[in-house]
């Protein structure tokens, strides 16, 4: 800012100028520091583009007011062209000796030295001036929604308090800490690796990671993972991975290299724009050529000046710049939007696939449910205690690790007493026997309960999981243990339905009953239970083949065991994503939280931002045909060719930005 | 190998062109420009020479956007 307003100052010096210089100087300057007040902060080089338009827009203008005509109206004109057009003419000529000859300053050269040519000086700086004009506004705007996107995802944490020996707190770079070192994080601050609280307590923020506004609350012990904001308390935390293999940076890298993989629209753009150019010139070399040939041939006024200038404005009006602008940007808008809701999608190819989105499979344990057991039910049997009953359980389980005891004692609460039970034998796919306090006690499926000799009475549950127990010979009830259905699985659901997917269907590896249950509570279309992972994968290449070409089958799960099927399906979806490796590997879209909501409004995202881009396909092929038409024909002039170019870009790229606000559930 | 560099280029399609060129450059095996996020990502091939292969990508970069900025560090 301050260099670019010297240099003004110089020029405006050896035109002996001094005071107006210095006046449009501040003024230039004072108009910077307004706009930078409103959030539009300019580079460098917009900022000495900015000025060379300027200065040229008062060059030209006082020029044409000066009664001049011919050789020196244009020595006159030929100054602010320059001015405002010089970088142009030089990409131009660089791109004719380095291969790259059919590019839009080809074309604004061409179609401005060609109105010099034909005496038209006044419209041959005013196309430049407004390209430029165009250039910059759309600068601009693009790299202030770049830099919003960017902030949206930037949860990179600068530094990492380090305490020393002495007691002293030292700022270093994160990536210097080593592994099992001890970091300090005060209330305000980022977590800037991955580690376990050692001492202290705190609410961390979390929506960053997941877009979840829920605080969580950590106390020593507790694993945290960077990317965190701490929002109360200092923490010392013992850092378990390096900065590089940490969640936060993990996540960056996934976000930053999502633009690489590129829809089949955006390929389509970037060989659409090869095919484009040349084939405009061409075009517009022929619109110059043939007509006034025909009147030659046929004996008329060839009218060459008339046919050239068409051709010019036709060149002018063909740039294809909104297209190549707006589609990026539109797809990083999406992904941005989506990534701020804790949705990682890892490529616009993937955003693109999802919004046609016709099958959403979903693997139960994990994903639909919470994938924990607990329990549910206490049954007991007439004249015992539910205290008998479950005390029972957990001393008869004490000394097994099956995911069911583990709930069991749970639930319980207490540490059982272990000397109280002898002789512990586990049956495998029975149960287990043994003694307590003496007494033969026995606990397990119906099976057991057969083997033992006794009589079950009173209903049986239809889900989850069922322990019998027995004492002495006496049945004493049952305890149903189930996996609990996630508290907005059912409405996730509902709400896939109502968007039009067609077919929901769950794969388990649990039992028909269960799963059965699971999908009648829910009101999914289909379910197949029993599976082994391989069946799984067997399971959605049916579904696959069953399917419509244009119709994409979504995955989702938790992204531990699933890989093989989140790899096979047309998009795979995990959950979870907080320090699990796999889910990120392996799938195509991650959800940061666990909540199967995030689906709904991933298919809603994408299916707004696809509608964007084909507005904007439409809207800039529409706009420019039809001018490219009546420029053609004569009716289009110069200006309005230049709104067709630089307005539409402008339109186009302000509709581009509406990606970046998600769209409401309807 | 990997890398990633900070990049600074003005228009979207610049940028394909960048990467266009890049990926072409020998010692290379994959090359990408995010506009958006303004870094260069490459994949170099096993044993190339990072330093003599990054000044060939600038120069064949320059050639097909010359305004474009690669930062080396």
């Amino acid at each position: 800012m301050q260099k670019s307003s010297v240099g003004l100052r110089n020029i405006f010096r050896l035109t002996g100028m001094r005071a107006i210089g210095r006046l449009s100087a501040s003024l230039i300057a004072y108009k910077f520091d307004c706009m930078e007040k409103r959030g539009l902060n300019m580079t460098r080089k917009q900022k000495k583009v900015c000025i060379r338009i300027i200065m040229a827009a008062v060059l030209s203008v006082g020029f044409a007011l000066l009664p001049t005509e011919g050789y020196i109206s244009f020595c006159l004109f030929v100054i602010p062209y320059l001015v405002v057009g010089y970088d142009i003419l030089k990409k131009a000529l660089w791109g004719i000796f380095h291969g790259e000859i059919f590019d839009e300053n080809f074309l604004m050269a061409v179609a401005t030295v060609g109105a010099f040519c034909l005496g038209d000086y006044k419209e041959g700086v005013a196309v430049m001036l407004f390209y430029q004009i165009g250039e910059l506004f759309q600068s601009v705007a693009v790299g202030k929604s770049r830099r919003n996107i960017a902030a949206l995802m930037d949860i990179r944490p600068d530094y990492a308090n380090v305490e020393g020996e002495d007691g002293a707190v030292e700022q270093v770079d994160p990536e210097t800490v080593e592994v099992g070192g001890l970091i300090l994080v005060r209330p305000g601050e980022r977590i800037p690796i991955d580690g376990v609280v050692e001492e202290g307590s705190g609410v961390l923020n979390t929506a960053a990671l997941t877009g979840e506004s829920l605080p969580r609350e950590v106390a020593p012990g507790d694993e945290v993972f960077s990317g965190c904001i701490n929002q109360s308390g200092v923490l010392r935390i013992r850092t378990t991975k390096p900065f590089g293999e940490s969640t936060v940076s993990k996540i960056l890298e996934l976000v930053e290299s999502s633009g690489l993989r590129k829809s089949r629209t955006e390929n389509f753009i970037t060989r659409f724009a090869r095919y484009y150019t040349p084939c405009v010139c061409v075009a517009a070399l022929l619109l110059a050529v043939l007509p006034p040939l025909w009147g030659l041939c046929t004996g008329g006024d060839p009218l060459w000046g008339v046919w050239i200038t068409r051709a010019l404005t036709f060149l002018v009006i063909s740039c294809p710049c909104a297209l190549v602008i707006s589609i990026p940007l539109s797809f990083f808008g999406g992904i941005g939007a989506a990534s701020a809701r804790g949705i990682l999608v890892k490529g616009s190819n993937y955003l693109e696939a999802l919004s046609k989105a016709k099958y959403v499979v979903f693997d139960k344990t994990g994903t639909l449910t919470e994938g924990v057991f607990r329990v549910v039910e206490l049954c007991s049997a007439e004249g015992i205690s539910e205290e008998e009953l479950l005390e029972t359980a957990v001393y008869a389980e004490s000394y097994s690790n099956h995911p069911i005891s583990r709930s069991l004692q749970e639930f319980y609460g207490k540490t059982p007493d272990y000397s109280r039970v002898s002789d512990v034998e586990e049956i495998s796919g029975r149960g287990i026997r043994g003694y307590l306090d003496g007494q033969r006690i026995c606990a397990g499926n119906l099976k057991l309960m057969e083997e033992e000799g006794i009589s079950c009475k009173g209903m049986m549950p239809d889900k989850g999981t069922v322990v019998h127990v027995a004492a002495e010979g006496r049945y004493l009830g049952h305890i149903l243990i189930a996996d609990k259905v996630k508290k907005n699985a059912a409405e996730t659901i509902a709400t896939l339905k109502k968007s039009g997917i067609r077919r929901i269907v769950m794969l388990t590896g649990d039992s028909k009953r269960v799963a059965e249950t699971v999908a009648g509570e829910l009101g999914l279309d289909e379910v197949r239970a029993e599976l082994l992972p391989a069946d799984k994968v067997k399971a959605v290449e049916e579904l696959l083949e069953g399917k419509l070409p244009k119709e994409n089958l979504v995955f989702v799960g938790d992204g531990i065991n699933d890989a093989p099927v989140l790899a096979r399906a047309d998009i795979g979806i995990a959950m979870g994503a907080m320090g699990s490796d796999a889910a990120i590997e392996a799938a195509d879209i991650v959800l940061m939280d666990d909540n199967p909501a995030k689906i709904g409004l991933a298919i809603r995202i994408s299916r707004k931002c696809l509608g964007i881009v084909y507005q904007n396909i439409v809207l800039a092929l529409g706009i420019k045909g039809v001018c490219l038409i009546l420029g053609a024909v004569g009716i289009a002039n110069m200006w309005m060719a230049i709104f067709a170019d630089v307005g539409v870009m402008v339109l186009a790229v302000l509709n581009a930005i509406r990606c970046l606000r998600v769209p409401r559930d309807k | 190998m990997k890398k990633t560099y900070k990049v600074e280029v003005d228009c979207a399609n610049c940028a394909l062109k960048m990467e266009e060129a890049a990926g072409k450059v020998e010692g290379i095996l994959a090359a990408g420009v995010n506009f958006m996020t303004q870094k260069l990502f490459v994949e170099f091939e096993e044993g190339a020479d990072v330093d003599k292969v990054m000044k060939q990508v600038v120069k064949a970069c320059r050639k097909v956007a010359s305004d474009c900025e690669i930062y080396l560090d």
